[in-house]
């Protein structure tokens, strides 16, 4: 098991859910983040004082899946978060230990 | 010179002003939170612009010397009031001043009333120029068909002649459902047409952001539209009086006409519903509220607020995006409260004239449908037109990229809410 993570633009959210949807997903979580990489800061203007703001709002989506669906699932986010400019955003992959379904005991992939 | 009808209409006049404000909190709630600092900032620019513009020729242009068929008056007459602001210039039994800051409000809400169909995709530039040209070439001649009267001298010889509307027809349209609704509702239509849907609309949830705010924009227009409507008698007497109770039981009627469909058709009463119904109700008795009893007043509101409940989810069949349905509520309430004035009449209203359900006849039906359908085709035909030319030449719409980042940050620099841990503290100050 493998728990996909992506870093999004907020406006991409749709499509991405969209898509993750059509793939096959089982569930998801969504978060309302802020950070930076790559992509600079904006400036907002509050009466004659310019500010920076270096911290954007982004998305963060998890997922859970098999090993298998792995890269399909990878790709599927990557394919529906992209504009093609600085500030797509990143999916990584890192190992899960084990999984438990809360309401029925299940571990390992059927809990997935 | 009356000083309680004075003292009437000052409240008037300052209530009829707080309507823009809660029209752009109206408004503000109900689009995304990237797009609420715009959405209120066009209705409060309008306030702006419109006071100068209005100044300036706006009030000459609408209630001067007619230059010719009741069309528009003289905008040279009174520009700048400075000739209006002597102290024993009267209009009826209040200061001339009084009377045009009144009038001012219903120029600056008739326009702001159109931007709730361009959210989030309207160059500010652009807004601020049809304003000023919509204001002029629309409402200001429009105004001038419906709310000059003849100026009349003792022996009652014609000694000032007005609108069209008003004076050659005589069609019934007490505080503005022809001059105010149709016609903001029938240019927002146009402008909807000509700025193209928002990206994503149709496919992604375009949900109200702040209900609480929609519902406080609601009832500030509905405490303002007291001063629209019973400030439209221009005296504190009975027909103010019937006026009032007459708004009153309308937008009673048509809120829960509107929870009443919901009800049926979605299964929950809903608070964006309710008001809904609210300025459904508000806007089909503004022409009619001196025209029909109580009981009048309230089959107009409920009739009103159920076709609009039913007209809001054309807009995603016929595939225009009307982003606030000003189309589904002012025209068509506007409509149905002009044209059923012809059928509601009754002789014990104010205004004195039986429509057909009272034995009147069809001759005020006839007039209603005249006066309802020249302002329809006048305004949709002059703002396709202004919109179009603003358009092709400096751009109506901001970019793709702009829209889906949030009009108010690229547009405004601002963004609306600071909240949550992060909210205040994610940069510092600019060099």
């Amino acid at each position: 098991m493998k728990l996909i993570t992506a870093i999004i633009k907020p406006a991409k959210l749709e499509e991405v859910k969209h898509a993750l949807t059509e793939h096959g997903v089982a569930g998801m979580t969504v978060s309302d983040v802020s950070g930076f990489g790559r992509q600079r800061g904006h400036t907002e203007v509050y009466r004659g004082t310019s500010y920076t703001v270096d911290l954007l709002a982004k998305i963060r989506i998890e997922v859970l899946v098999d090993d298998k669906d792995v890269a399909s699932t990878v790709e599927t986010i990557a394919k529906a978060a992209s504009t093609g400019s600085v500030g797509d955003g990143k999916v990584w992959v890192t190992p899960v230990e084990s999984v438990v379904r809360v309401r029925t005991g299940e571990t390992g992939a059927s809990a997935i | 010179m009356d000083t309680g009808d004075t003292a009437w209409m000052l409240i008037s006049t300052a209530l009829v002003l707080l309507m823009t404000p809660g029209l752009a909190m109206f408004y503000g709630g109900m689009v995304r939170a990237k797009g609420v600092l715009n959405m209120m900032m066009m209705s409060f620019v309008s306030m702006g612009l419109v006071a100068v513009v209005w100044t300036l020729y706006g009030y000459s242009m609408t209630f001067g010397e007619d230059l010719g068929g009741g069309l528009v008056g003289d905008p040279t007459e009174s520009f700048g009031l400075t000739n209006i602001i002597a102290a024993d210039s009267l209009f009826g039994t209040i200061p001339t001043a009084v009377f045009a800051v009144f009038q001012m409000m219903f120029a600056i809400i008739t326009v702001a009333l159109i931007s709730g169909a361009i959210a989030d995709r309207a160059k500010f530039g652009s807004w601020i120029l049809f304003v000023i040209v919509w204001v002029t070439l629309v409402y200001f001649p429009v105004a001038h068909w419906v709310f000059d009267f003849d100026g009349k001298d003792e022996a009652g010889n014609v000694v000032d002649p007005g609108g069209w509307i008003a004076n050659d027809l005589a069609a019934i349209d007490f505080a503005g459902g022809t001059a105010v609704h149709i016609n903001a509702g029938i240019a927002a239509l146009a402008l909807a047409l000509v700025l193209g849907k928002r990206v994503g609309f149709g496919r992604e949830p375009f949900k109200p952001h702040n209900l609480t705010l929609v519902m406080l924009g609601a009832a500030l227009l509905w405490f303002g539209w007291f001063g629209f409507n019973a400030g439209s008698a221009v005296a504190a007497n009975a027909t103010a009086g019937v006026v009032f109770l007459n708004t009153v039981v309308a937008t009673g009627a048509a809120m829960l006409s509107w929870l009443l469909v919901e009800r049926v058709r979605n299964g929950h009463a809903t608070s964006l519903g309710a008001a809904s119904g609210i300025i459904a109700g508000l806007v089909a008795i503004t022409p009619a509220c001196s025209a029909v009893d109580p009981l009048g007043a309230m089959a107009i509101g409920a009739i009103a607020s159920a076709a609009c409940a039913i007209a809001v989810s054309l807009k995603f069949k016929i595939g225009y995006d009307d982003s606030l349905d000003v189309v589904g509520l002012h025209l068509v309430a506007g409509l149905i409260g002009s044209i059923f004035i012809g059928f509601f009449a009754t002789s014990s209203a104010p205004a004195a004239v039986d429509g057909l359900f009272y034995g009147g006849g069809t001759a005020l039906l006839v007039k209603q449908v005249i006066a309802s359908g020249a302002v329809l085709v006048y305004s949709f035909i002059a703002t396709y037109l202004i919109a179009q030319v603003i358009d092709k030449t400096i751009g109506f719409r901001i970019t793709e990229d702009a829209e889906v980042t949030g009009i108010d940050l690229v547009v405004h620099a601002e963004s609306s809410y600071e909240i949550g841990s992060q909210g205040a503290t994610r940069g510092g100050y600019a060099s």
